[in-house]
């Protein structure tokens, strides 16, 4: 089960100072629930510039984006 | 699908279609330097409304209610409207005011900052530093795990309220359009003279105005959110919108003969550079605190964003209480009350700042 961050509900820049912290945290698979396509690709894009790939997944509250491990 | 305009690409060609249709509204009648600056515009559109009652500034400007309502649009079309909402909205009311006096004593939204520049305004470089530095204040805040709190879903109503109010005033300036010199229609004020009499027509104000709130939507463009990532993430993404509305600006400003180097007789600006630096200080420390800048704000109403329509009200007060009580500058400079007005606008942003940071975020 892979670790997840709930961002939902918050503006920028939070989702992705959250996201940024837990990818800091572990190299682990990482799942960030936000509840906005902006914060979605946001967290998309600064996992792309941490050199980690995701995709990103609309589930019933927002969006999920799944980090791979490192 | 695939959005075009969230790509850096995309959000350059966004940046820069706004840029341009702002320096051509400046041609086709909006005031110099001023093709869309969102303080200014809910500054006259307050105006118009009564709220205030300086006769040089009184215009419903089509392009705020555009700007929201091609937004709307956009995200219904899209799928991207979403009723939300709770985040601290009495808070993001009084960071908008915040916001709209620190801007007045620039004479401008961080918007209005980048076509001043480009226009060759050189007092804006203190204001944009200002500006900058007032990011940067924000980012510490951040760092320490300031936030507002989580926004919750709402009903749809929540989220069509401020788009309803925007078409509401619509209709209430096109059954109450401007009388030939008269000050006056019924409801609505109207300036003869000064900044407020200075405009394009309204179906090009609104044609303008509709575009760049759907390219706002689409590229999620914002002159806050560009500095506060480059500072907090070294991300370039958002500044890249900045750069091609910059660029565009200052292109199209050439081409069209707008390009005026200078300190001096600059159009609607001032050359105290302390309280153009500190008026935006203020301005970008509160909008940073609130998550993005005038327009962006703008934009998130027009999503169905409860907290963000706040904030916008929030602009529309404090643009009104900043002429009430002579805090606006003018051409000749700050205004009786305009440094009274940036310290205490200051002092309540620390405040806010300082009293939501949490411990332990989330």
């Amino acid at each position: 089960m892979a670790r997840t961050v709930d961002a939902r509900g918050f503006s920028c820049p939070q989702p992705v100072m959250m996201a940024l912290k837990a990818l800091a945290e572990a190299d682990e698979a990482l799942i960030v629930e936000v509840d906005h396509e902006t914060a979605a690709e946001n967290v998309e894009r600064a996992c792309r510039e941490k050199g980690r790939s995701s995709t990103i997944r609309k589930t019933d509250s927002g969006y999920s984006v799944e980090v791979s491990p490192k | 699908m695939k959005n075009f305009f969230a790509s850096n690409k995309g959000l350059i060609v966004a940046g820069a279609l706004i840029g341009l249709i702002a320096v051509c509204l400046q041609k086709l009648g909006n005031p110099g330097n001023m093709g869309v600056c969102v303080v200014c515009f809910e500054r006259d559109l307050a105006g118009s409304l009564g709220l205030h009652r300086a006769e040089i500034v009184q215009y419903a400007r089509p392009e705020i209610f555009a700007l929201a309502l091609g937004s709307f649009g956009a995200a219904l079309f899209f799928g991207e409207f979403r009723p939300r909402g709770g985040s601290s909205p009495v808070v993001r009311f009084f960071l908008g005011a915040v916001v709209a006096v620190g801007a007045l004593v620039f004479l401008g939204c961080p918007w209005r900052a980048l076509l001043r520049l480009a226009g060759g305004d050189w007092n804006a470089i203190f204001g944009l530093a200002g500006l900058i530095c007032g990011v940067a204040a924000g980012a510490v805040f951040f760092r320490q795990n300031y936030s507002l709190g989580r926004n919750l879903p709402g009903r749809r109503a929540l989220g069509l309220i401020f788009p309803l109010f925007m078409l509401a005033l619509l209709g209430l300036r096109l059954t109450f359009p401007q009388i030939e010199g008269e000050a006056k229609n019924d409801l609505l004020f109207y300036s003869l003279t000064g900044p407020g009499s200075m405009h394009a027509a309204f179906g090009f104000s609104l044609a303008a105005g509709l575009i760049i709130g759907l390219l706002g939507q689409r590229s999620r463009f914002c002159a806050i959110g560009a500095f506060r990532d480059l500072i907090l993430f070294r991300q370039a993404h958002l500044f890249l919108g900045v750069l091609g509305f910059l660029g565009a600006a200052f292109v199209g400003n050439l081409a069209l003969g707008q390009f005026h180097p200078g300190f001096e007789n600059q159009p609607i600006a001032h050359t105290q550079s302390l309280w153009n630096f500190l008026g935006l200080f203020t301005a970008g420390l509160a909008s940073a605190l609130a998550g993005g800048c005038p327009a962006r704000q703008l934009f998130l109403a027009g999503e169905g964003d409860g907290d963000a329509a706040c904030f916008v009200l929030g602009l529309m007060g404090g643009a009104a209480m900043a002429h009430n009580w002579s805090m606006a500058s003018s051409g000749a400079g700050i205004g009786p009350h305009g440094m009274a007005a940036v310290v205490a606008g200051l002092v309540l942003t620390l405040f806010i700042g300082l009293m939501f940071r949490a411990k332990n975020a989330a």
